[in-house]
C-alpha cells in the first residue's frame, strides 16, 4: 500500500504546488484546512519551506538551495536582506540575535520564522536575484553540492562547475524527476581533494581519468542517515563531463522507477545499492536507462582526498593552494587551509580567495549584508559556502588582501580561528527541528569557547573537527569528524538532561570510514570535560607522529572508551532541562504553551512606528 | 468517521487529526522493552501507528539508558480517541485526542507494556 506521502504526492506534486502554495499565502494561515495540513506542509517542502517543530505552527524553515554553493554577486545581499526582513521571530537567540541566516552542509542557506503570508514577497526577492527555494526539500533533485572553489582553484584536474550546473538547470523543474520516492543528493567533485563529499552522497560523480580522458567516476548510494550510515559505491561506470547529464538522469530515473515507495525509511538510493549490488544498478542502468555504452571506471585520485579526512597537511601532499606557502606572500600567514578552505589561497588566475570561519553556520542578517559590501569591495561580489558551514570571497586582487584582511568584520569571521572554532559544524538542534532531541548551535558555540580557552591540542595536531548532530538524521555530518556528537538524553541526579553519544574514528579520504560510537549518553555539561581529558590522554599515550585519526585506528573501543573520561568543568549549560519541551529553547517564558504559535494571519508583530 | 493517523517527518512525530500529537525526545517508563524492570526509554523516532478500539498507539524506536538495549518497541499506547465523529479541531483545539499523561506510556503503565498483542489499525494509515 502506497504511504499517505505517496498519495498526496501522486494527487499535487512538484511544479503545480506553488500555485496552492501562492494561495493560501495570498488568503493566510488559516485557509489551510485544518484536515490539510499534513499533506500541504508535505508538499510545501518541494518548495523549500518545511514547518517549524511543535509549538512553532504557522512558522518555516526556508532553504534557498545555492547549487555548488556559489552566491553570485549580488545574492548574498539580497539573503541578508530577505533575513532581516522576513525571518525575524518572536523572540531573540542569545548568540545569534534576531535574524540571521544558516550556511548548511550541503552548501545551502536556510532561514527560520517564516510567515506563509510573506511568502510571494519574498519569491519574489529571491527570484528576481537569481535565486530559489525549489526542490530545497522533498522528494527530487536537491541542491547539488561540489568543491566550493570549482572554477577558481588552480589544480582543478576537471572543470566541475559547469556540470554541476548544468545538471542543476536540467534536472530543477524537470517532470520526470520532480517526483522521486525520496531525497536525491547529488555531488560533483573535479578537484584533488575531495571537497565535493560524494562519498555520503545519492550521486556522485568523482574525477577520473581514463586513456588521457578527464570525467568522472560514478557511484552512488551513500549517505550518513538514520543509524545507517553507507559510503557510495562504485558503479564502475565513466563518463567524460558531457555526459553526465544523460547519465545521471538516467540514475535518477532507475531510483523514479524501483525505489520504494511503500516504505519511507527504506526508500533511499543507499538501501537500493544494498538490496541490488553496484552490478545490477550498472547492468539496469545500461538496459533501461541510457542509449549508448557505458565505460568502465577510469583511474581515480581518490589516494589524494584530504577533505574531512582528519589527516594533517601531509608533506608533498597536492591542495588547492599549490606553492601558496613557498612563494612567501600574504597567503604564507595563512597556513593550512588546504583542507577546509579557511585563510588566504592563491586562485588559479591571478585573484585569491579567502576562506572565513562561520560559527555553527551561522551569520546574522547585518553581518550577511555587512560581507556582501566587503566582498563587493574587495573582489567579484561572489561568496561561495563551503559544506563545513563556512564562507569564501574569491577574485580578491593581491593588492586588495591586506586591506580585506584588516576589516574588522574578519575579528569575527575569521581566515585564522583557533582549530576548535574551525572544526566545529552543528545541525538545526531542538531550536526548530522536529526530529530533534538536544539543543546544538548555541550548545556548540559554547563548548568551541570553552575549548578554545581551557585545552591546546597536542603538538602537530592543527586540525581537529567536533560535529555535533542533534540526533540520527545527521545533517551535521557527525560520522565523519574526529570527534562526533549525537543527541541523546540521560538521568543525572535523577533528572532527565541533555546528553551525547561519543563517537570517534569517522572520517572521508582514502580510506573513508564512518565513527564508531564509543561512549553513550554523556551528560552535555561533562563533555568538553570530555574531549580535554581525551585530548590529554591522547597526548600522553600516542605512538610518535601518530595522527589523531591514526590513534583511533590503532586502538579497539575499549580502550577508546576509557580515554574519554567525562567530567563536570567550568564549562556550564544553559540547555541540560528538556529544550525539546520548550516552544523556543532560548525563550523567557519557554513553556509549551507560552509560545505565540500558531500566528493569525492578521496578527502580524508590526513594528510600531511610534 | 475516524481519525487520520500518521507518522510523519522521518519518524519526528505522530499526527492525529492533521495536528502534531507526540514528538520524539522525551524519555519514556516502558516495561517489557529490555532486561529491566521498568526501561527508561529515549524516544528516537516512530515507526508506525495505529488504534485499538479507541487506544491511540505507536511503535517507537529508541534506547533505554539504563541498560542500553537500543530498538523498536511493540505497540504502546499513547492517547485516546474521543468524539470521533466530529474528528476535526476547530480554533486551534485538538477535538479528538486525549494524550495519556506525559504523552506517554506513563510510569507504571505495567500492563500497558509492550508484551501485548499488536493493534488493529482500522480507520489509520500508516505512513514513515
Ligand atoms: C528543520 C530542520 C531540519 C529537518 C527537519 C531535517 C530533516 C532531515 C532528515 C529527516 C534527514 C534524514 C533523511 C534521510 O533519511 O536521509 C536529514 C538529513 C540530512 N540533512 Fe536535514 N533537516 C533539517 C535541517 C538540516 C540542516 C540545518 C542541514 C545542514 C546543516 C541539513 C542537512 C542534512 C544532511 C547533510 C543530512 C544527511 C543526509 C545523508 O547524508 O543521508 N538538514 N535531515
Ligand atoms: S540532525 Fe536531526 S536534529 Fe539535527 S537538524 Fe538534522 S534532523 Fe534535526
Ligand atoms: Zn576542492
Amino acid at each position: 500500500m502506497p504511504t499517505d506521502v505517496e498519495e498526496w504526492k501522486s494527487e499535487v506534486y512538484g511544479q503545480e504546488i506553488r500555485d496552492h502554495l501562492m494561495e493560501f499565502a495570498e488568503e493566510g494561515w488559516e485557509s489551510i484546512p485544518d484536515d490539510e495540513h499534513d499533506a500541504w506542509f508535505e508538499r510545501f517542502k518541494w518548495w523549500g519551506l518545511y514547518h517549524q517543530r511543535a509549538g512553532q505552527e504557522s512558522y518555516f524553515m526556508m532553504r534557498i538551495g545555492t547549487p555548488n554553493g556559489v552566491l553570485e554577486p549580488g545574492q548574498l545581499e539580497v539573503v541578508g536582506e530577505v533575513a532581516d526582513e522576513y525571518a525575524r521571530g518572536p523572540a531573540e537567540n542569545p548568540e545569534f540575535g534576531a535574524a540571521y541566516a544558516d550556511f548548511t552542509t550541503r552548501q545551502s542557506i536556510q532561514l527560520h520564522w517564516i510567515r506563509l503570508e510573506d511568502v510571494p514577497e519574498v519569491f519574489d526577492k529571491l527570484e528576481s536575484n537569481g535565486l530559489t527555494t525549489q526542490q530545497a526539500c522533498g522528494d527530487s533533485w536537491r541542491n547539488i553540492v561540489g568543491c566550493p572553489v570549482a572554477g577558481k582553484d588552480a589544480n582543478e584536474v576537471v572543470d566541475a562547475l559547469p556540470v554541476a550546473e548544468n545538471l542543476n538547470e536540467t534536472f530543477k523543474g524537470d517532470e520526470d524527476h520532480s517526483n522521486l520516492p525520496r531525497k536525491w543528493k547529488v555531488s560533483v567533485t573535479g578537484c584533488r581533494e575531495g571537497c565535493g563529499q560524494g562519498d555520503i552522497n545519492d550521486l556522485a560523480l568523482e574525477p577520473a581519468e581514463k586513456n588521457g580522458r578527464m570525467g568522472f567516476n560514478v557511484r552512488v548510494g551513500g549517505g550518513l542517515a538514520r543509524n545507517e550510515p553507507r559510503l557510495a559505491r562504485g558503479l564502475d561506470v565513466f563518463v567524460e563531463p558531457d555526459q553526465a547529464e544523460a547519465v545521471s538522469g538516467g540514475l535518477s530515473a532507475l531510483f523514479r522507477e524501483y525505489g520504494d515507495r511503500e516504505n519511507r525509511y527504506n526508500a533511499r538510493m543507499k538501501f537500493l545499492v544494498d538490496e541490488w549490488g553496484a552490478q545490477e544498478v550498472r547492468e539496469t542502468l545500461q538496459e533501461e536507462f541510457v542509449d549508448f555504452e557505458l565505460e568502465r571506471a577510469g583511474e581515480d585520485l581518490r589516494d589524494q582526498y584530504t577533505y574531512n579526512a582528519g589527516t594533517g597537511p601531509a608533506a608533498g601532499s597536492h591542495d588547492h593552494a599549490d606553492g601558496a606557502a613557498a612563494d612567501g606572500g600574504v597567503a604564507a600567514q595563512y597556513p593550512g587551509g588546504d583542507h577546509d578552505h579557511i585563510g588566504v589561497h592563491p586562485q588559479g588566475d591571478d585573484n585569491f580567495y579567502v576562506g572565513l570561519n562561520v560559527m555553527v553556520g551561522r551569520m546574522g542578517a547585518a553581518d550577511c549584508l555587512e560581507l556582501a559590501e566587503l566582498a563587493d569591495d574587495y573582489g567579484s561580489g561572489e561568496v561561495r559556502l563551503t559544506q563545513r558551514q563556512n564562507v569564501i570571497v574569491t577574485d580578491v586582487p593581491e593588492s586588495e588582501l591586506d586591506a580585506f584582511l584588516a576589516e574588522p568584520l574578519l575579528d569575527d569571521y575569521a581566515p585564522d580561528p583557533s582549530p576548535f572554532e574551525r572544526g566545529s559544524i552543528a545541525c538545526t538542534g531542538t531550536e526548530f527541528c522536529s526530529l530533534s532531541i538536544v539543543e546544538t548551535k548555541n550548545r556548540q558555540v559554547r563548548f568551541a569557547r570553552w575549548l578554545k580557552g581551557n585545552v591546546d591540542l597536542p603538538d602537530g595536531i592543527e586540525e581537529f573537527h567536533i560535529h555535533l548532530s542533534g540526533c540520527t538524521a545527521s545533517c551535521a555530518q557527525p560520522q565523519i569528524a574526529d570527534v562526533s556528537l549525537r543527541g541523546m538524553k540521560t538521568r543525572k541526579n535523577g533528572e532527565a538532561v541533555e546528553a551525547l553519544d561519543i563517537g570517534l574514528g569517522g572520517g572521508l579520504g582514502e580510506e573513508p570510514r564512518f565513527a564508531d560510537w564509543v561512549a553513550q549518553r554523556v551528560p552535555a555539561d561533562e563533555v568538553p570535560g570530555a574531549i580535554e581529558n581525551l585530548l590529554a590522554n591522547f597526548a600522553e599515550v600516542r605512538e610518535d607522529g601518530e595522527s589523531f585519526r591514526e590513534f583511533v585506528e590503532n586502538r579497539d573501543e575499549e580502550t577508546l572508551a576509557e580515554l574519554i573520561e567525562p567530567e563536570e568543568t567550568s564549562y556550564t549549560d544553559p540547555y541540560m532541562h528538556n529544550t525539546k519541551l520548550t516552544w523556543y529553547p532560548y525563550a523567557e517564558e519557554d513553556d509549551m504553551d507560552d509560545g505565540p504559535a500558531p500566528v493569525a494571519s492578521d496578527d502580524y508583530p508590526v513594528e510600531s512606528d511610534d | 468517521m475516524t481519525a487520520p493517523l500518521r507518522v510523519l517527518d522521518d519518524g519526528a512525530w505522530l499526527s492525529v487529526s492533521d495536528s502534531r500529537a507526540v514528538g520524539v525526545g522525551e524519555l519514556w517508563r516502558l516495561s517489557g522493552f529490555c532486561e529491566c524492570e521498568q526501561a527508561d526509554f529515549v524516544v528516537e523516532g516512530f515507526t508506525g501507528t495505529g488504534v485499538d478500539g479507541r487506544t491511540v498507539e505507536v511503535r517507537a524506536y529508541g534506547t533505554c539508558i539504563v541498560c542500553n538495549e537500543e530498538g523498536p518497541t511493540d505497540w504502546l499506547p499513547v492517547g485516546r480517541l474521543v468524539d470521533t465523529d466530529t474528528p476535526r479541531r476547530t480554533d486551534g483545539e485538538r477535538g479528538v485526542f486525549h494524550k495519556l499523561a506525559n504523552s506517554a506510556p506513563a510510569a507504571g503503565a505495567g500492563s500497558r507494556g509492550v508484551t501485548r498483542q499488536p493493534a488493529t489499525r482500522s480507520g489509520s494509515s500508516e505512513n514513515l
